[in-house]
């Protein structure tokens, strides 16, 4: 390596060092205050480590509330939204590429005006709908909005028009029928786009809270963000170590499952021979 | 047999198939030739039934199957991008079309084709099948790779592999050959002319390479603008092409076409050497000379100047230049003497493979013979 390289290799590690600090660094403080005993946490000046590993805070966080009941319901709520959309999305996108019918385009361009509507806008007729159903405080009202996604056709749709039409002439004519061809052919060639779409999709549901605070009120039905905040109202008041300590938990599944399909995600682009 | 009948496919406001008949025999090799755009696919995919015609029927053993399905039909058809499914390995594909035919749709789901006993016993016979076939075309060590492991020829084997464990009634190739490098693609020809030999299957054959259909089908259709122009033997199209488009379609070098007015009958000078057996000719004709067929003669009824000359090893290329203003392109034989650029050439033609066309319709109306007759004599050598 030359002189040169080397300054400038330096350079770049150290912005991109520094861009990380920042990005992580209220994950570490999340962490670190939820280790730290209560006296600690409010004490004047900035220790980024716990003296010492306070584990109460986490078993308060699992006793006091009901944190494992919100990640199941987290894992329930998304695993549905998941599995919904994937089946819906998968395929919308397969007859709007590669079928040719009426209003084809036209259709095709309401998908992408969806995209652009938020779905806050929704928010408000959707809640009347529910409640004139007698929808709200189910799992039902949780799900529904979101099983219909415009994004997941979006992608899918863009994923199946590369794909080669003599792979889908070829299956027609060993037999399959255009849901065979779907699900046995297009959908596993379609893996990559699959994951991208998972971690979008359960991202952005884990996460969410503005949804499940309007249609749900029933803790038992609370989701990992929506748990945490009744945690916070009632239950530990200003008690910061356990509200750290859950806070921690409904993240981890998170930062894990990401980590874990970002390799499978690698893996599937480089090693599905795309070209067949 | 496949029997085509008045076929026509119309894309929005053309064309692309035009009124089209064909009969193929049973066990026949028949290929589709023409350039690319003229329908020939179109036609090979209305006969796999992954198109409907315009109007006109298709029929696969007197049975009109027009309305069914490509599944229903029991054809199996080679792409030209091999059309592989990339997600499974090569026995994967090979099995696919067996388990689609032969396993209901319960046999097929997840899980239970591992329990239920009769899709247990399926799954063992289709094993044995694959493993059959592939053996026949020794694919069976590559059975466990993914396609994208697999070389150009490889693919295509598979993709055979695929058609022929249904053992179909027919067999389609559209273009099967053309994404392979030239060595390799002489070998899948024999290859698929064995396949033939073996199955004693229809096969239909989609190409745009003269030289493919002439070395592999018993029967080839020439077919230009949407419409069948002729359909022959390799050897009858060669021979006696029905119009200017086929011969100069056909041949691995492009044929000489020259055309001329005649003079009160015949051919003016310096063709009026050849001998032509056309009873009477029109106004104005076109000569189709091929350059193979041209050969040094000093009896012979050409001469003109030697222009350019491209040495090609077994051949050389000469442009000769004709009294009057012509020009054509012989390909001689290169182990003989070769004349020189500026030298004075004499040529003669082979009987039957010169052909006189019609200028104003592009039909043929007779052949030319070389052999000197009064003409040649009375022309002489200092024209």
């Amino acid at each position: 390596m030359t002189r040169r390289q080397l300054v400038k290799n330096t350079v770049i590690v150290t912005l991109l060092m520094a861009g990380a600090a920042v990005i992580l660094l209220p994950f570490f403080w999340m962490l670190s205050l939820s280790l730290k005993p209560a006296h600690e946490i409010f004490a004047p000046g900035i220790d980024f480590l716990p003296s010492k590993l306070e584990w109460e805070n986490y078993a308060k966080a699992f006793n006091e509330t009901h944190l494992l009941r919100y990640l199941m319901n987290g894992v329930i709520v998304c695993g549905a939204i998941l599995f919904f959309q994937i089946l819906f999305a998968v395929p919308c996108a397969y007859a709007l590429a590669h079928r040719s019918f009426w209003a084809r385009g036209a259709i095709f361009g309401l998908v992408i005006a969806g995209l652009l509507v938020p779905y806050h806008v929704t928010a408000i007729p959707l809640f009347l709908g529910f409640a004139e159903l007698g929808l709200l405080n189910t799992y039902s009202a949780l799900v529904i909005p979101f099983v219909a996604s415009v994004f997941g056709i979006f992608l899918f749709r863009q994923f199946f028009a590369s794909l080669s039409t003599d792979i889908i002439d070829a299956a027609r004519i060993d037999g399959l029928s255009e849901s065979a061809i779907v699900w046995r052919i297009a959908f596993p060639i379609a893996w990559p786009a699959a994951s991208a779409f998972a971690v979008f999709s359960v991202v952005a549901h884990w996460n969410d809270l503005f949804w499940p605070l309007i249609v749900v009120s029933d803790p038992n039905l609370a989701t990992p963000p929506r748990g945490i905040l009744y945690f916070r109202d009632e239950e530990a008041g200003s008690d910061f170590g356990p509200l750290m300590a859950a806070a921690t938990m409904v993240t981890a599944p998170l930062i894990l499952g990401f980590l874990l399909a970002q390799r499978k995600f690698i893996q599937g682009i480089t090693a599905s021979g795309l070209k067949g | 047999m496949i029997e085509l009948e008045n076929l026509s496919k119309i894309f929005g406001q053309t064309k692309a198939l035009d009124n089209v008949s064909l009969t193929m025999p049973e066990g026949s090799f028949t290929s589709l030739l023409g350039p690319s755009g003229c329908g020939k696919s179109t036609m090979l995919r209305i006969i796999a039934g992954l198109d409907q015609p315009s109007s006109g029927q298709v029929r696969i053993n007197g049975r009109d199957v027009t309305e069914l399905t490509a599944a229903e039909r029991n054809i199996a058809m080679v792409f030209q991008s091999y059309a592989l499914y990339p997600h499974l390995s090569v026995r994967g594909n090979i099995t696919l079309p067996l388990t689609m035919r032969n396993m209901n749709r319960i046999e097929r789901m997840p899980f239970l084709d591992h329990i239920l006993p009769s899709a247990r016993r399926k799954i063992a016979e289709h094993a044995e099948q694959t493993q059959r076939v592939a053996e026949m075309l020794e694919i069976d060590q590559l059975l466990d790779r993914k396609p994208s492991e697999l070389s150009g020829g490889q693919k295509q084997r598979v993709a055979v592999g695929r058609a022929l464990v249904r053992d179909p009634i027919v067999f389609l190739f559209d273009e099967p050959l053309s994404n392979l490098d030239a060595k390799l693609r002489t070998q899948m020809r024999s290859e698929i002319v064995d396949l033939h030999q073996r199955t004693r299957r229809t096969f239909i054959y989609v190409t745009h390479d003269q030289a493919e259909a002439m070395s592999m089908s018993d029967n080839i259709a020439v077919i230009m603008g949407g419409r069948i122009l002729q359909v022959a033997s390799p050897r009858d199209l060669f021979e006696r092409p029905v119009n200017v488009d086929v011969a100069a379609f056909l041949g691995d070098r492009p044929i000489n076409l020259i055309e001329l007015s005649t003079a009160e009958g015949r051919l003016p000078p310096p063709f009026d050497g050849f001998a032509c057996d056309v009873a009477e000719l029109p106004g104005r004709v076109i000569i189709g000379l091929r350059p193979e067929t041209l050969e040094p003669d000093e009896q012979g009824p050409l001469t003109g100047t030697v222009g350019e000359m491209e040495y090609l090893g077994s051949e050389a290329m000469v442009s000769l230049h004709l009294d009057g203003g012509h020009q054509l392109r012989a390909a001689l034989n290169a182990s003989g003497v070769l004349p020189k650029p500026g030298e004075t050439l004499r040529l003669g033609v082979e009987h039957g493979i010169a052909h006189v066309f019609d200028a104003a319709t592009g039909r043929r109306l007779g052949g030319l013979s070389g052999a000197a007759k009064a003409g040649a004599d009375i022309k002489g050598e200092g024209a």
